[in-house]
């Protein structure tokens, strides 16, 4: 068949290629910039029924998708929004909770335009369809009907596992769990679940209600979480296995803030993105003083990094009141925060100074921040990843007079529960040494995954390694391998659907 | 939810509450810390662990109300419950025995020094204690330092009660007289900082318990950091307790005046609003 005439065959919906290639991508309304400058309200605020049809139809039902092997976990995309397109918002919802647990956080967190929309066939020649949106939409959708479909739980296997942390890694590995029948408690250090997507990523874009919706539905699938409980400091690992727990699935997270280690960092107004994103968002403090915790904010604050958390604190201490400066090495291109982000950003009014380095920050008399001096910066040979090393610009050093830095530069692995468990290996990071198939570490029942694993990475591939660590406890606990041999799995297979 | 088994006003701004936190009790030591926070709208505040009774599952604070936080939780009594209580958080004390320990404990820096002396005293040490406060009526644990130490010599700024002078002239003139060889200071940054100063000269290791500004006590957020020997330390994690002749005490204290513009509109928003429940609404 040519393109042409494939082009003109009808699709299953009744429209041609030819005419859903038409169909513009639909935008997504959101709050116009000045006003959610001055507010923390969610700045998307997702698809109409008719919007989301309308976008469902730009979708080609491909025959060979891309974009199910372009997400880390493979949903069935096309599945889910031809659910849509035919107005059928609750098959789209369980087709996407085949696969994902918490589709209303990836379709407002997930990069797609790095995963699934980036391979995207439409987005050869238009842009993409928005499968992120049609995502929040279907989510967004089951949970006005205030309903939400409950799996099957299978009957008890009387045993019980324990999950250290309550992100996206943790609750995924505990809700599989769950299902299989496991007793499941999670441990959680602070004092609210859900990980990054409480302390970490704002209100604005992935309101809380939302997080904690998704964490009473575990809770509904009769998993327990404890919050208040440092693993490594109230009960260690090898306590967990003495005390009841037949096995323990380990995620963390890399909450560990990485300082530059530049003259000044010391002084008062210099604040880890983690503590300036911890106050806001877990604390409250953007409401103080109704929220006890207080945060300084000042007039003028420089935010150095380019990740989503730089865009994060950036936004936030603008809707705080300050003018914004975001410093950050390399340029636009090398940003590594979602496109849809650093788009915010701007429209919002930070003030972006790209190639651009820090090199001390000066305090005044009484030990608070008064000048940031900086280094121009230009790309030079590809590092390691990839992208074009910067180099500093010998004596283009310059000073901006700020009263607030927020560095987020990164993060590493916290060592707490590391170091109080001394059988599991490491890696030279720190981070835990776990087999990325089954994500089992080198303790016999203890399994790994998520940010203490990979380091900083994304919702998705954390919930990825959640789903794998359910997967490999279940097939420990029942004394299987945890790798099925190629045979075993294909009678493994036969046996099921015998 | 955290139960208050009991509660001890022992000053107008001074108090003793027993919890009820099984997890921390049963793992805690000496010289470890925990963070609780009083409800919903709360902030989350670290305090020594001034004893703890394992069997019992209860941990004993001591807490001098300074702000809006320690003032609420002096309103909280017995058959009242706290939010959150995380525990027990950073390192224990080392303890080993080394031969003469002072214990200097400034205000409620005493309690906290209790279990450490307790501690030494069962390692088989020479335990002397300083108990000192600025007035009478804020001195606190004369008596259970008595039970864990030889010897314990009481100090007042104003003379109400025991000797009439800083903590640091006793500290100093034991120097002196030779043979401490170990020496364990608790109370104000600036208690801390005279009693390195005074021990110095005379090279004996003082280990010091730093207040700094705390969020989460996990290491999270790096709000804790001090400069310990020159390098950037988390007191959350790698502390609380330090080589006091490595600490830059002016930078722990410049850092623990960064909210006070804050804590004020705290204190006096809690005064007007939580004070009048009706101001809520
Ligand atoms: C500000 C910010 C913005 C981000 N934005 C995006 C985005 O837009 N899209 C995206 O895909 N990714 C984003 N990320 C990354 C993403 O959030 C993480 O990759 C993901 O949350 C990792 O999940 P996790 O379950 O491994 O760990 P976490 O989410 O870090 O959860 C770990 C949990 O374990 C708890 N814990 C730690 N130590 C202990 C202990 N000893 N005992 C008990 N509990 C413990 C922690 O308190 C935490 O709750 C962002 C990250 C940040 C910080
Ligand atoms: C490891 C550690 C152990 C401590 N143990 C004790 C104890 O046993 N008994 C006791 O009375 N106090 C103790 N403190 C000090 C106590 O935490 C503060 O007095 C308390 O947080 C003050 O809160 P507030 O709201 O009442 O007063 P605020 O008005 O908010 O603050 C008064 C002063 O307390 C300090 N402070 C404020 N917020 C915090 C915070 N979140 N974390 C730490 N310090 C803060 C600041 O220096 C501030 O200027 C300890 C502090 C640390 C770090
Ligand atoms: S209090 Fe957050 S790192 Fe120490």
């Amino acid at each position: 068949m040519s393109d042409v005439e494939k082009n003109e065959e009808k699709t299953e919906g009744g429209l041609t290629r030819k005419e859903r290639m038409k169909i513009p991508r639909t935008p997504i309304p959101e709050q116009d910039a000045k006003e959610r400058a001055k507010n923390f309200d969610e700045v998307a605020l997702g698809y109409s029924a008719d919007q989301a049809q309308m976008e469902a139809q730009r979708c080609l039902q491909c025959k060979n998708p891309k974009c199910i092997a372009g997400c880390p976990v493979g949903i069935d995309i096309p599945a889910f929004i031809k659910a849509i397109e035919e107005g059928d918002p609750a098959a789209a919802i369980a087709k996407l909770k085949e696969t994902t647990s918490f589709p209303a956080v990836c379709g407002r967190v997930c990069p797609q335009e790095e995963q699934c929309e980036l391979v995207c066939i439409v987005g050869k020649k238009n842009d993409p369809v928005a499968i992120g949106r049609l995502e929040r939409y279907a989510a967004d959708w089951e949970a006005e009907q205030g309903t939400s479909s409950k799996p099957e739980i299978a009957a008890s296997k009387g045993k019980k596992v324990g999950v250290v942390g309550s992100g996206p890694a943790g609750v995924t590995c505990a809700g599989e769990l769950a299902k299989m029948g496991y007793e499941v408690v999670i441990y959680e250090a602070l004092h609210k679940p859900g990980g990054v997507l409480t302390y970490g990523i704002p209100e604005f874009r992935l309101p809380k209600a939302i997080v904690f919706r998704e964490c009473e539905y575990v809770e509904s699938l009769g998993v327990e979480i404890k919050t208040d409980y440092v693993i490594g400091k109230t009960m260690t690992v090898n306590d967990m296995l003495a005390n009841g727990h037949d096995a323990v699935f380990i995620a963390n997270g890399a909450g560990l803030p990485v300082f530059m280690n530049i003259p000044g960092e010391n002084l008062n107004g210099v604040f880890s993105a983690n503590e300036f994103l911890t106050r806001a968002n877990l604390m409250k403090s953007y409401r103080f003083p109704e929220f006890d915790t207080p945060i300084k904010v000042g007039k003028k604050v420089a935010v150095v990094g380019g990740g989503n958390v730089a865009m994060d604190a950036a936004r936030t201490a603008l809707r705080l009141g300050a003018d914004v400066h975001l410093i950050y090495r390399r340029s636009r291109e090398e940003m590594p925060a979602r496109a849809e982000e650093i788009h915010h950003a701007e429209e919002e009014g930070i003030q972006f100074h790209l190639l651009t380095n820090p090199t001390q920050i000066i305090g005044d008399n009484e030990g608070w921040v008064e000048e940031i001096e900086c280094i121009q910066m230009e790309l030079g040979e590809p590092d390691d990843s990839g992208r074009r090393r910067p180099v500093a610009v010998a004596g283009s050093e310059y000073r901006i007079p700020i009263d607030v830095v927020i560095m987020s530069i990164g993060t590493g692995s916290n060592p707490i529960l590391t170091q109080a468990t001394p059988e599991l290996e490491l890696n030279k990071w720190g981070n835990i040494v776990a087999d990325e198939e089954t994500g089992a570490t080198s303790m016999e029942g203890v399994f790994a995954g998520g940010d203490i694993v990979t380091g900083a990475a994304t919702v998705i591939l954390a919930m990825g390694a959640g789903k794998i660590g359910a997967r490999s406890i279940d097939r420990y606990l029942q004394g299987l391998p945890l790798k099925p041999e190629p045979e075993a799995a294909e009678a493994e297979v036969e046996e099921t659907t015998a | 939810m955290y139960k208050i088994l009991e509660k001890e006003d022992y000053s107008d701004d001074t108090y003793m509450q027993v919890i009820e936190a099984p997890a921390v009790a049963q793992s805690c030591q000496a010289g470890q810390f925990v963070i609780l926070r009083l409800h919903e709208e709360g902030e989350r505040i670290p305090l020594t662990i001034a004893d703890f009774d394992r069997e019992k599952g209860t941990i004993t604070i001591v807490v001098q109300a300074v702000g809006k936080t320690t003032r609420e939780l002096q309103t909280y009594g017995k058959g009242d419950s706290i939010a959150n209580f995380i525990g027990p958080l950073g390192e224990p004390s080392e303890i080993e025995k080394v031969g003469t320990v002072i214990c200097a404990g400034g205000g409620v820096g005493v309690a906290p020094i209790f279990p450490i002396a307790r501690e030494l005293k069962n390692a088989g040490n020479k335990v002397i204690s300083i108990v000192a406060a600025r007035t009478e009526s804020l001195l606190l644990w004369e008596d259970k330092m008595r039970e864990v130490s030889d010897e314990v010599i009481v100090t007042t700024d104003d003379g109400t009660c025991g000797r009439q002078c800083l903590v640091t002239d006793p500290l100093k003139e034991m120097c002196e007289a030779g043979g401490i060889d170990l020496v364990y200071a608790i109370g104000p940054a600036i208690m801390m900082k005279f009693c390195c100063k005074t021990t110095e000269p005379f090279g004996v290791k003082t280990i010091v318990s730093l207040n700094s500004i705390m969020v989460d006590g996990t290491g999270m957020c790096g709000a804790c950091r001090v400069s310990v020997g020159g390098e950037t330390k988390f007191v959350c994690v790698d502390g609380p307790e330090f080589d006091g002749h490595e600490v830059d005490f002016d930078l722990l204290m410049s850092r623990q005046r960064q909210y006070l513009e804050q804590e004020k509109i705290a204190y006096d928003y809690y005064l007007e609003c939580r004070g009048d429940k009706a101001c809520l609404t």
